[in-house]
């Protein structure tokens, strides 16, 4: 098995680019929780020229809509969302300098090549195992529209966050060499 | 006539979404070792160990295996003997899937309109509830809390009876292709072949339910059964997506009577977590 790289957000061009498609990882720091609704309202202000309520540069987006937590919980279970309902919104967040997304499934080529272009990494997490991902999310508060409810924008400190390195700044993308070689 | 009141009915229900949404059967966790033992790619690997281990976590803290706690399908089975006392029967059902899933900090997932509103309803309900008359005095519930990452997959498609099992094979394979990592794999295949276009889906939904890994009791249907999974598993797709021998855990094919013009086939495809649980009043 290759050898689990730890990282720590924020991520810098250096950082992202020792990232191999392949690579596990557990990710230390602080990442940034957002679905469909967020995105969508994101957007927006990019069009309108408004600012963002976070600085994006450097930062890691989980794509989550977490379970109520149980008291005494920081959060709920929290498995990935399927990211390519996040697609069209992804690549002007990739130029504002978000450097990396965290979810499950495919992703489209402007992504890739948006990617590519501003250095970002694409991590999926292991659909499914959202009671283990919320163990390792050690505190969640919101900051930004929390009129969403699950679906605000939520600032996790997350520790050892397990995830693979999906697709990486070279455009190296695990779901496309990986199931070639099991085909029979 | 045998009273049952729809407080038995709403704590029944309760009840079991609480345990499906919390605890994976003793089969299913058994599969997933088989398949541990089994894989050769070392990604998919540590993907299945972590299933495993979300598993274990899950059933200890009595947390929701999966953040996607699904819409509430619930199978009832009513024996015609019953007589339902002390309120509405559809009544007591929502109630008892709206405490579960306030009460389990469980997600709610439903939307009231499904193109202009979408407003949540807060309750995930209405439950999906399918009500069959059997002989009897008893009331049996199965029940499903379904995710819609691998819903979405699923597919049907009217096929000719000239299709003959290979059409339907071939069906299947190409549905799961399709999906790819998108419905969490490694998954379960529910298949249903034969009755109308709804009727089949139906089947194909409970088929999911079936203890895994239990052939279909007619060799014609276990022969295609084996034979899907196998040429499913060499699309190599693999846990989560990311190649290996692992992409579905059990292809289940249930069927009907049918048309003598048409063969309908639903596959109906299920996640790992794939939960469910039953329960006799
Ligand atoms: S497909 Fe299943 S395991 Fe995957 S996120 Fe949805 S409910 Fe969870």
């Amino acid at each position: 098995m290759t050898q689990v790289k730890k990282i720590t957000t924020p991520l810098d061009d250096h950082q992202v680019i020792q990232l191999k498609a392949g690579d596990s990882v557990l990710i230390t720091g602080y990442i940034y929780t957002g679905r469909d609704a967020a995105h969508k309202r994101l957007i927006e202000l990019l069009k309108k020229n408004q600012e963002l309520p976070l600085d994006l540069k450097g930062q890691v987006i989980y794509y989550v809509g977490p379970a109520p937590a149980k008291p005494g919980y920081p959060c709920g279970s929290a498995g990935p969302t399927t990211s390519y309902r996040m697609d069209p919104y992804t690549p002007p967040l990739l130029e504002k300098g978000l450097k990396g997304m965290i979810g499950k499934g495919t992703r489209s080529q402007e992504v890739i090549e948006s990617m590519k272009k501003n250095k970002a990494v694409y991590l999926g997490a292991v659909g499914g195992a959202a009671a283990l991902i919320a163990r390792r999310i050690k505190k969640s508060e919101v900051v930004a529209y929390p009129d969403l409810g699950a679906e605000a924008i939520h600032r996790y400190y997350v520790e050892d966050f397990p995830a693979i390195v999906v697709i990486d700044a070279q455009g190296n993308n695990l779901y496309e060499t990986e199931p070639p070689k099991y085909k029979k | 006539m045998r009273e049952i009141n729809t407080t038995q009915i709403k704590d029944q229900i309760k009840e079991l979404f609480l345990k499906a949404n919390y605890h994976i059967d003793q089969e299913l966790r058994q599969r997933l070792e088989e398949a541990l033992s089994e894989e050769t790619s070392s990604i998919g690997k540590s993907v299945l160990q972590m299933i495993i281990e979300n598993n274990k976590i899950a059933s200890k803290e009595e947390i929701a295996i999966c953040q996607d706690t699904g819409l509430a399908v619930v199978f009832v089975e009513l024996g015609q003997q019953v007589c339902i006392v002390g309120g509405d029967f559809t009544e007591a059902v929502n109630q008892g899937v709206k405490e579960a899933y306030e009460e389990g900090y469980l997600r709610k997932s439903v939307v009231d309109d499904p193109v202009f509103e979408r407003k949540n309803t807060k309750t995930n309900t209405p439950a999906i509830i399918y009500t069959e008359i059997v002989p009897g005095d008893k009331i049996k519930f199965t029940v499903m809390p379904k995710g819609f990452g691998s819903e979405n997959m699923s597919a049907l498609a009217m096929l000719t009876p000239a299709d003959g099992a290979a059409g339907i094979i071939n069906f299947i394979v190409k549905t799961v292709e399709k999906a790819g990592p998108n419905p969490c794999p490694p998954t379960i295949i529910g298949v249903g072949i034969g009755g109308t276009a709804e009727q089949a889906m139906v089947i194909a939904k409970k088929a999911i339910a079936r203890k895994i890994g239990t052939p279909n009791p007619n060799e014609r249907y276990a022969a295609m059964e084996k034979e899907a999974l196998e040429k499913i598993n060499n699309l190599g797709i693999g846990p989560a997506g990311l190649g290996g021998r692992t992409t579905t855990l059990a292809v289940h094919i249930d069927y009907l009577p049918t048309h003598i013009a048409g063969m309908p086939v639903a596959v109906n495809v299920c996640c790992h977590a794939a939960r469910h649980a039953e329960g006799i009043l």
